[in-house]
């Protein structure tokens, strides 16, 4: 992985090039390998059948690991050890993957695993996913492991089947953007407020064809949960993947996780990682700067993720009929803002915002309060191992006497497809990633917040700045 | 496989609407399938049916003839969202062979091609110009890689050349990729002295 320094090379270029088992021509593709393939029940049936037609096997088990996310009840079993599956042919799915990861030696974190949490929210805890690799899952939000200066990004149904047959993808080199924060983020503002602000700049497809590198004295600012955050929602601009130059944090993170070098391994490990940085002079296609200073907790008003304003600021008037239908379908007219709408649900969870310190973050807003009446709040941890964290720090008791749903881990209300859904016309306050029309259910109305407005939403009943909750206590 | 493309002939379907997420081709609890087949009848399901399921009454989606309506046409950035190749399965399966849009999302765009769904991104000019007369008759040859509207001069469109390959001569992609096993060994055996450096 040395790099050769006769031309300034971007993190992007190293890491490609260093998976280019053959390279692209005016014909054809680069072949591109792939270190970690991460699956999960909804993307990979198809894929499988794919390989069993064929006669193929698994290339690399080893750099193969499943879980099971999507389609999985948040609702413990009955009596009897039954799964409350939503349909017979979620319990299928499940049923699906556990068989053909048995067939093939692909290691699964099923039920009974110690494990098993969102794709992306278990590979990094796990130490699988590291710096300088191409990681790849059948799903859009797999850039999340972008934060660790790791090339990551999402697969179709088709790709999934290349890469379990060849650990290769015939992949067209993207083009590279950098997104630099400069100054840090102020008290009270969320990785999640910066993810908002970034999408909201470029706009839904201002990152098209791009792999973005966010970089500046705010990125480095952030812990490795909020640069997984931040990285999680690159492909609502657009973007094919999201990166951060790995540094001291992201050793730290590694050491010691279960699948991370051990040893001796880890010093070589990192002495490679510590290469993986953008050289003075290298250029990228495009650049944009925003200042973390200026940029307030946010909410998106629309239904596509980069409608976002600070909370509290009035609506736009639409500039075309997309946005138009986009405010009919939220109900919410222009110079208004959307703070005085009454909330029906609040979702606390994904691979955005369902890890440990996002709980921690809407625990610490819940402590004490209640949440208003008539609003039914759902709290999902990203994996098991978030929830047992969860649990040992209370945070469990503090959600569910403040009058939330704690749950089991899993996408849940983020995809709506396991049976937690937002009933229709329903306003629901989301840390999730994405508020297209239906994507919490049928005609269900979603506004995208940070943890911790969503607890202070969940508190007031209309969407709130959790700031202006912590001063009403200090007020009181 | 794919099924081949080489040219198509057809009258086009016009949603004018930006931003058609994956939620809308397709929405998420239909995802629960093992298969590929059968999809058509969710495609766009929550635009072609109310709450009980009954079809929405002058829901043009319900109406037309797949078999005479091939190419969709649709408003900028299509396809957004998730990684899910059900959407261009539920799209193919329904009735259509081609999209297109001024911008069309990159997992989309592979995913369609994959699969004989052929997405090809205009100009600004073009789009208006099929946006503004729905159900118009277009051609698109993949092997010229040009579209005809009309009998107006033909507009030029550019398709991956490996992609276009695959679908005009029907090459599989995963047989092509499975002939290099070579070359991805000798990868794999050079990576591993690397790291272990
Ligand atoms: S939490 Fe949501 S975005 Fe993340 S993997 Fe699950 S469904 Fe996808």
């Amino acid at each position: 992985m040395s790099s050769t320094p006769d031309r300034p090379r971007t993190l992007f270029d190293k890491v490609w090039d260093a998976h280019v088992v053959s390279a692209e021509t005016a014909a054809a593709p680069a072949i591109l390998y792939v270190d970690l393939h991460l699956v999960h029940e909804v993307t990979s049936p198809q894929a499988f059948t794919e390989l069993d037609e064929r006669g193929l096997k698994v290339r690399r088990p080893d750099r193969t690991f499943a879980t099971l996310d999507h389609s999985t009840p948040t609702l413990p079993p009955d009596a009897r050890g039954a799964r409350p599956y939503v349909t017979p042919a979620a319990a299928k799915q499940v049923e699906t993957l556990q068989r053909n990861c048995a067939k093939h030696g692909v290691a699964l974190a099923g039920w009974d695993s110690a494990d098993r949490g969102v794709v992306h929210v278990m590979a990094p805890e796990l130490g699988l996913t590291q710096p300088g690799m191409v990681v790849v899952c059948g799903d859009s939000h797999t850039a999340t492991h972008g934060a660790f200066g790791a090339l990551a990004f999402g697969i179709g149904t088709s790709e999934v089947g290349h890469v379990l047959a060849t650990q290769c993808l015939l992949q067209r080199k993207p083009k590279r953007m950098r997104v630099t924060i400069d100054g840090v983020l102020q008290p009270g503002v969320a990785a999640k407020d910066l993810t908002l602000a970034v999408i909201a700049a470029l706009g839904f497809a201002g990152g098209s064809g791009f792999v973005i590198e966010y970089a500046g004295e705010a990125i480095r600012a952030l812990d490795m949960e909020e640069r997984m955050t931040l990285c999680n929602m690159s492909i609502e601009a657009g973007a094919r993947a999201g990166m951060i130059a790995p540094d001291d944090k992201t050793f730290a993170f590694l050491k010691g996780r279960r699948h991370a070098p051990q040893g001796d391994a880890f010093a070589r490990a990192e002495a490679h990682w510590r290469e993986l940085y953008t050289d003075d002079g290298a250029t990228f296609d495009r650049e944009i700067r925003l200042d973390a200073r200026t940029i307030a907790p946010m909410a998106t008003f629309g239904t596509t993720p980069d409608a976002a304003l600070p909370i509290g600021a009035p609506i736009p008037r639409p500039r075309t009929e997309s946005e138009q239908r986009a405010l009919d379908y939220m109900h919410f007219k222009p110079g208004e803002s959307a703070t005085h709408e009454a909330v029906d649900v609040v979702f606390i969870g994904s691979c955005t915002n369902g890890r440990i310190s996002d709980l921690r973050a809407a625990a610490d807003v819940l402590r004490e309060r209640q949440v208003a009446k008539g609003v039914r709040m759902l709290v999902v941890p990203g994996s098991e191992t978030v929830r047992r964290q969860a649990e040992a720090e209370g945070l469990d008791r503090v959600f569910t006497q403040a009058g939330a749903e704690w749950r089991l881990p899993g996408c849940s209300m983020c995809i709506a497809m396991n049976g937690d859904f937002v009933q229709p016309g329903q306003l629901a306050i989301s840390t999730s990633n994405r508020n297209f029309e239906g994507r919490q259910g049928k005609g269900a109305r979603t506004i995208l917040v940070s943890p911790a407005t969503a607890a202070a939403s969940a508190v007031a009943g209309v969407l709130t700045d959790p700031r202006t909750l912590a001063k009403e206590l200090a007020d009181a | 496989m794919p099924e081949r493309f080489t040219q198509l002939t057809s009258r086009t379907f016009v949603i004018p609407q930006d931003s058609i997420d994956t939620d809308q081709i397709i929405p998420a609890r239909f995802l629960t399938t093992t298969s590929r087949e059968g999809l058509g009848a969710s495609a766009f399901y929550d635009w072609r049916y109310d709450a009980n399921g009954a079809p929405i009454p002058g829901e043009a989606l319900n109406s037309i003839d797949p078999q005479e309506h091939r190419i969709l046409v649709a408003g900028d950035n299509f396809a957004c969202g998730s990684s899910r190749e059900h959407a261009p399965w539920a799209l193919l399966d329904y009735g259509f062979r081609a999209v297109i849009s001024t911008s069309i999302a990159d997992i989309f765009t592979s995913n369609a091609l994959k699969n004989g769904l052929l997405p090809i991104t205009v100009d600004d000019a073009t789009h208006a110009r099929l946006l503004a007369e729905p159900a118009g008759r277009v051609t698109i040859d993949l092997e010229a890689c040009e579209l005809h509207i009309g009998n107006e001069a033909p507009v030029p469109f550019t398709v991956e050349p490996f992609a276009r390959q695959c679908l005009i001569e029907g090459v599989d992609a995963l047989g092509w990729l499975l002939e290099r096993r070579d070359a991805i060994e000798a990868y794999e055996q050079r990576r591993a002295q690397e790291l272990a450096a």
